[in-house]
């Protein structure tokens, strides 16, 4: 029942952050656990690894997390809205071979393979939200089943249009050019390239914190989460927050599919598996709680960049890369655990 | 470029047709002569790896010709391989082309599969221990022996300091191609390990690698799908790094007649898939076995600049 106290807990704090002094409502904060977490990992790496300090390291630390950060932000908010998603992880997957097979075996336009691309994630999301009102499974099993499904029809699908597993190149194809500068350009800061996707990561972060905390769609997400029943009681549409909540993770899902494909050109249909877990992690190190109702959108750039400077971070030091994973590991269980620790200082504090 | 991607469609046009062609033969003409034998291949491929889908399509092949049916199973995992193989059993299959990737997994499996008295050869993986578990031949790369042959290739390139990108950490015959480097290469060499097919991570690890370490001059990758990543990597550090790998993609074919890729090593996957079902075939019906007890090595050879031409008309047609 400790949980349901912890749920109601952001609405209040929300109230209460008028009143209080600017230290301590930023001290209340979800995320400043994960910042705190964050800025330790940065100084430890700083100290133990030479290279990390190049401004150029940098910006492949803010790249890797991109990749994990764009889909988080949206994970986020489906977690604040109390509900899983494992599908996210191959959906990306789904969503580049789509693109790519719809542009080349029908469209002969990449444009169109996006489009087609960005109506299937839509969709993907839309089924897992109805599949999950109709069935009343919780949402872990109703995803992890369409996480299979979608392993499953990558390759079969993949492997009777192309005859391959793996899609052709799309590189050379009527649209290429201008679908890689919107979703796969680098951008130059001085002498540092830095690739788009990290600034539409930090924008989508920062759209959905604004989302979170000034709009009544905000509010409803937190009710939904932290009261279901409440939440309907008091007239919130419950039903499509929580289908809207997925198309949300169907769209940003399907960006950073489009963002591999033109990167990438070509496409593994194998890809994808195990990144669900990552957007996951990232959302919980930023301050989303399992249980759902509290959390942060901002908080899962945090934790997007944690896990991006661990992984990175390893190779700066050039630690011995059979123990490549358990460094990552020991690493995300340190942040967590002084994220968690300054989280309950902070409180208490208040 | 449009007149590359035009034939890009053709060559995908034209392997969607061989492809079918090759999956549908041995069903189309058991409805003439219904199929002698069933045979199981049993492999330790991941899901959606272009690799394993030339094996495949080269045992299709002989068993269309061979007129056998052919069950294709697979599993990454140990225990999930040698499970396979009981599974075989139980269906009775009149022979099993298995992959060693886990010798010791997978060992009381064979037993059991040679109580029941059926004939097995290895392929691709279990070089050194296919003797051992009792096979009937092997057919496939010596990964140490292929390993070896790119640090020779690597000293007489004039490098000091390279790179072995391994896919899939604790695969032994991945470990064999870097070991295998390691014993003949003068110079030093690094390996990363980067998440299976996750892209964008690959990158940006081997990108930090680059950084991290500049003298780095070679990058040598252990799958020929990372072959674009290293390219892109090196330009994004700014490293004059050169890039050679273990097997081929038609990307990687693109990539060495651009001379973006020096050199690839195939084993010729699809001649170890076909051979693997066409040993079985003649120790069935022939009583033969071939490779007078040593290994039947599929390679290594180098495909380079200069012998390119022959080779990539094939891996257009995705069967090299």
């Amino acid at each position: 029942m400790s949980t349901t106290a912890g749920r109601a807990e952001p609405r209040v704090m929300r109230r209460q952050a008028v009143r209080q002094p600017l230290w301590k409502a930023v001290l209340t904060r979800p995320e400043v656990g994960a910042l705190a977490g964050a800025i330790l990992v940065f100084i430890f790496f700083t100290i133990v690894a030479p290279p990390f300090r190049q401004v150029s390291a940098f910006a492949t630390v803010l790249y890797q997390s991109s990749t994990v950060g764009i889909p988080a932000v949206a994970v986020s908010l489906l977690m604040i809205g109390g509900e899983f998603d494992l599908s996210a992880g191959v959906a990306v997957t789904t969503s580049s071979l789509a693109a790519s097979m719809f542009a080349i075996e029908v469209a002969g336009n990449v444009w169109v393979g996006v489009g087609f691309a960005l109506l299937l994630s839509l969709g993907i999301g839309w089924l897992n939200g109805v599949l999950l009102i109709w069935t009343r499974l919780p949402s872990f099993l109703v995803t992890l089943a369409t996480f299979l499904m979608l392993q499953g029809l990558n390759i079969a699908i993949t492997k009777l249009v192309t005859g391959g597993v793996a899609t052709a190149d799309i590189s050379g194809m009527p649209g290429f050019d201008s679908a890689q500068a919107v979703f796969a350009s680098s951008v130059q800061f001085g002498r540092v390239t830095i690739s788009i996707a990290v600034l539409y990561w930090i924008a989508f972060a920062l759209l959905a914190t604004w989302l979170l905390l000034r709009t009544k769609i905000g509010n409803w997400i937190f009710a939904v989460g932290g009261q279901g029943d409440s939440a309907r009681a008091v007239g919130i549409p419950v039903r499509r927050v929580k289908i809207g909540l997925f198309m949300l993770v169907g769209f940003a899902v399907w960006f950073l599919g489009m963002h591999m494909l033109f990167a990438y050109n070509t496409v593994q249909s194998g890809a994808g598996v195990g990144n669900e877990l990552l957007y996951i992690a990232s959302a919980v190190v930023g301050g989303c709680l399992l249980t759902g109702g509290y959390g942060s959108a901002a908080g899962s750039a945090l934790g997007a960049f944690i896990f991006g400077m661990t992984t990175e971070g390893v190779i700066y030091a050039d630690w011995d890369p059979d123990w490549f994973m358990f460094f990552v590991g020991a690493m995300l269980l340190l942040a967590t655990v002084v994220n968690t620790w300054f989280r309950g200082r902070a409180s208490r504090g208040r | 470029m449009n007149n590359l991607n035009k034939k890009g469609v053709l060559a995908i046009a034209a392997s969607v047709a061989l492809g079918s062609a090759a999956f549908l033969s041995p069903a189309s003409s058991s409805a003439a002569d219904s199929p002698h034998y069933t045979f199981a291949m049993i492999t330790h491929g991941q899901p959606g790896d272009a690799f394993w889908d030339i094996i495949r399509k080269g045992a299709a092949a002989a068993a269309a010709k061979d007129n056998v049916k052919l069950v294709y199973l697979a599993n990454p995992t140990a225990s999930g391989e040698a499970q396979l193989v009981t599974n075989a059993i139980q269906q009775h299959v009149d022979g099993i082309a298995l992959t060693l990737a886990f010798p010791d997994a997978e060992a009381s499996a064979v037993k059991q599969a040679q109580a029941a008295g059926i004939p097995m050869i290895g392929f691709n993986a279990g070089g050194n221990d296919w003797k051992r578990a009792g096979l009937l031949g092997y057919v496939g790369q010596d990964e140490t022996i292929a390993g070896e042959a790119v640090g020779e290739r690597l000293n007489s390139d004039g490098s000091k300091s390279a790179i072995c990108v391994d896919q899939q950490q604790g695969a032994v015959q991945l470990e064999e191609r870097c070991n295998g480097i390691k014993k003949t290469y003068h110079g030093n060499l690094f390996v990363l390990y980067v998440p299976g097919y996750d892209m964008a991570s690959a990158q940006s690890r081997i990108v930090a690698k680059l950084q991290q370490d500049p003298s780095i001059d070679y990058i040598v990758t252990l799958g020929a799908p990372f072959v674009p990543t290293a390219v892109h990597a090196i330009q994004m550090a700014g490293s004059k790094a050169k890039v050679g790998t273990f097997d081929l993609t038609p990307s990687a074919v693109n990539l060495i007649q651009q001379g973006q890729l020096q050199w690839a090593v195939d084993q010729q996957p699809f001649v170890e898939g076909y051979e693997a079902i066409d040993m079985l075939w003649l120790y069935k019906t022939n009583g033969d076995t071939v490779g007078g007890g040593q290994a039947v090595l599929t390679g290594p050879t180098f495909v380079t600049k200069e012998n390119i031409g022959e080779v990539a008309k094939y891996a257009k047609q995705g069967t090299r």
